[in-house]
């Protein structure tokens, strides 16, 4: 069956399949991993904080996002952002939200709730002593955790941060529900038009796999030079 | 905001005619539960056996654990379904896809074994983790005793593992359970489909999507309590 | 909540706008305060609204919503209106359009009543029936035909909901599949998946000519539904900018440029593979040319 393969398919497609595809797919990586992580470490520092209240409204926020699929989520937010952004701006119609924006947005909330979890275990790592020395040097709270608690924990956790990352590069396909254009979308467009589902889904695995194993390879390297020095 | 709430709708006949919206609703909530028990069944029996391969002596077995487990766990899950769904019938032999394709419930089916075999690969890893997390001197107990490296497994290194690795079991569970609804894209009717099916009829988007919602949040809710009494169940004296 | 606090604004819209066109409200005051307007597109929603060779949208709602926007930008005065492009499956148009996500979406829509209470329509720019293709081999040719069969259909559209009412009334027993997109029902079909794809005639004529084997399929002669009027829909609520994309429709359809472009997409080789499809302009369609209407009801044609 493999007789009629057809590479130049393949080939004739790669221009669009990395410059529109993989370019969405990255660049939607880079940003909800960052913005992940910067709202994932404020939502861990929320549930450890002593403020009543706090550490429940962040541990609601992330078992529920954690008990849905990511699917439904996507699906909520593409048509539920405008309306918020309506409410929070008070604006008289719902606001404008392009299908880029409207995916970060929905891949930030969504593995802020994971990568919470791993942070939590970050911050957690780092021993009591650590914080009450901080504030015994007269350390404010977020000094001490800018300057003291939160380097130490990112970097014990880097190796596990990077794992979740390329889950969040594999879970960014799942955008083809809305017809979006990342890498699988453009591959799925190629195969639906030139009805070559053979080869464009085989090409999509294999890039797929080649990225996400050498960077878990990468990663792994990386967790046993963390180890060592500690 | 201008949207015009209704959530009577639920009470309404849906165009499928099979009963009410609410109805459909409960259908989609039938088959995502349905895959999940099913995939889960391969994936536990896959997984247990790839995560053991992982810890035998053999250098061989090591390597077809770790190439199943690399291979299923660095291809995007909507990708696998793809693999399964279009493309595996068409390399196969033709008569063989021909029948495959003419399944009845084939997306059913194809969720399942897809499901099953990705989840096995993060099962498996839980099964090898938890085996390396024993003290070493179980194995060695095991061989001065005179068992074989199977009965080792059997009678000494598994029930322990499995009993320390119920909570990550639960979570990879959770897990498998929210993935079905990856399964949407190749036609499964379960219950993130029913509520988009639910939206389209009748126009009613966020009412469909909280009433998934919550559904998820209940069997999630139950999962964990069902998990949490097998854990204190099972739990190893002593630990 | 909103909805009661806008309905003075609107209703002034309604009653003010043919007098002072300075007071702007809703889509008309965004697309100016923006300078932008969001155009929705189809995936393979040919030859409405699909991707081409280079993968850009194409197609012949592309080419009045075009008009359209030109139309607008001449109403307000721009000297720059920037034209956003935004794909919308047939599940999602409808929120997207009501959520301001897109402001037009060009496409192959069907306007009927029961979505009228969701969305807006303009001038109809074709009429179509439900039926279904299949593959000449497996001998189907009617709908009771597919009793017993697997189909599909995609999601979203008024064909599903109406393949699933015949299945009800008829108990059929069929089991239906819903897909993402025309291009991946049809290739359901394709590759064996289903029967039949049960959709609006003129699609299923487009996906099949454009398939690999064109001769293997066959479209069905009895119809689900009377030929049914597709729409631009934009926004519900929205006279004044109904009434400029009523009127640059209507203008569009009576003049000699709003028949060389159906010809353009109907008549004459299309991108991606040159394919045409022949199909002159229908006696019902030249008399909606004639006199434009926003009409749902198919009796109307």
């Amino acid at each position: 069956m493999f007789a009629d393969f057809d590479f130049k398919v393949i080939l004739n497609a790669l221009p669009y399949l990395f410059l529109d595809g993989m370019t969405f797919t990255l660049t939607l990586t880079a940003l909800a991993a960052v913005g992940g992580v910067v709202l994932g470490t404020l939502i861990a520092m929320m549930r450890l904080s002593g403020i009543p209240g706090l550490p429940q409204v962040a541990k609601i926020y992330v078992n529920f996002m954690r008990s849905l699929p990511l699917v439904l989520v996507i699906f909520w937010f593409y048509f539920l952002v405008p309306y918020i952004g309506q409410w929070l701006t008070g604006a008289e119609r719902p606001i404008q939200v392009g299908a880029f924006s409207s995916s970060l947005i929905t891949f930030t909330l969504f593995e802020a709730a994971y990568f919470s979890e791993i942070m939590r275990a970050g911050i957690q790592s780092i021993p009591k002593g650590q914080a009450a020395a901080a504030s015994a040097l007269g350390l404010t709270y977020w000094q001490s955790m800018g300057n003291v608690i939160l380097p130490q924990a990112f970097r014990n956790m880097l190796p596990v941060l990077l794992t979740q990352t390329i889950v969040l590069f594999q879970d960014t396909s799942l955008v083809y529900v809305l017809s979006i254009t990342d890498f699988l979308g453009a591959a799925s467009k190629v195969a639906q038009r030139d009805g070559r589902l053979v080869e464009m889904y085989l090409f999509a695995a294999v890039v797929y796999f080649t990225i996400c194993f050498i960077a878990s390879l990468l990663v792994r390297r990386l967790q046993r030079r963390v180890a060592i020095i500690r | 905001m201008n949207y015009n709430w209704n959530w009577g709708i639920f009470f309404d006949l849906s165009p499928e005619g099979t009963g009410t919206y609410a109805d459909m609703l409960l259908s989609g909530l039938m088959w995502t539960i349905v895959t999940a028990l099913c995939a889960w069944v391969i994936a536990f029996a896959i997984g247990s056996v790839v995560g053991v391969l992982r810890t035998l002596p053999s250098r061989a077995a090591q390597a077809v654990g770790n190439a199943y487990v690399e291979l299923f766990r660095n291809v995007p899950l909507l990708v696998q379904m793809f693999l399964w769904f279009f493309v595996l019938p068409e390399v196969l032999p033709e008569s063989w896809g021909t029948w495959l394709k003419q399944l009845p419930n084939a997306p059913f089916y194809t969720a399942v074994v897809c499901l099953g075999f990705f989840t096995a690969s993060r099962v498996a890893e839980q099964v090898r983790a938890g085996i390396q997390a024993l003290p070493r001197g179980q194995r060695m107990a095991g061989t001065a005793l005179g068992l074989t490296t199977a009965q080792t497994y059997r009678y000494v290194l598994l029930p322990n593992a499995y009993r320390i690795i119920l909570p990550p079991m639960t979570s990879e569970f959770l897990n498998n359970l929210k993935n079905t609804s990856v399964a949407l894209t190749i036609g499964l009717l379960e219950l993130t489909a029913r509520a988009r099916s639910m939206q389209e009829f009748s126009f009613q988007v966020f009412e469909a999507f909280t009433a998934a919602t919550i559904l998820y949040i209940l069997i999630n809710l139950v999962v964990v309590t069902v998990s949490g009494m097998l854990e204190r169940r099972f739990a190893v004296p002593g630990r | 909540m909103r909805l009661k606090c806008l309905l003075p604004v609107v209703i002034a819209g309604l009653a003010v706008a043919p007098a002072s066109a300075q007071e702007l409200t809703g889509t008309l005051k965004k697309i100016k305060e923006t300078g932008q307007i969001t155009l929705g597109y189809r995936d393979s929603s040919v030859p409405f609204s699909y991707l081409d060779g280079s993968q850009k949208p194409v197609g012949y709602a592309m080419d009045i919503c075009h008009k359209i926007v030109d139309a607008v930008k001449a109403d307000l005065k721009l000297d720059k209106l920037e034209t956003r492009l935004n794909p919308v499956t047939s599940a999602t148009r409808i929120p997207l359009i009501a959520n301001g996500t897109v402001d037009l979406e060009c496409g192959s829509t069907t306007n009927n009543a029961d979505r009228q209470k969701q969305v807006g329509f303009t001038n109809t720019h074709f009429l179509t029936a439900t039926r279904f293709v299949a593959k000449k081999a497996s001998n189907v040719s009617k709908f009771e035909d597919l009793k017993g069969k697997t189909v599909v259909s995609t999601s979203g559209t008024t064909n599903i909901r109406q393949i699933n009412e015949y299945n009800t009334e008829k108990k059929l027993g069929i089991t239906i599949l819903p897909a993402k997109d025309h291009a991946e029902a049809f290739l359901m079909v394709e590759t064996g998946r289903a029967v039949a794809f049960v959709m609006d005639d003129v699609l299923l004529a487009s996906l099949a000519a454009g398939s690999k084997d064109p001769g293997a399929y066959m479209i069905s002669a009895d119809a689900l539904s009377k030929p049914e009027p597709y729409g631009i829909m934009l926004r519900k609520d929205d006279a004044p900018f109904k009434k400029v994309v009523d009127a640059a429709t209507a203008a569009f359809y009576k003049s000699p440029e709003g028949k060389a472009t159906y010809d353009k997409w109907f008549t004459k080789p299309i991108p991606p593979r040159d394919i045409n499809l022949n199909l002159p302009m229908s006696e019902p369609l030249q008399k909606a040319f004639a006199q434009p209407s926003d009409s749902p009801d198919p009796a109307m044609y």
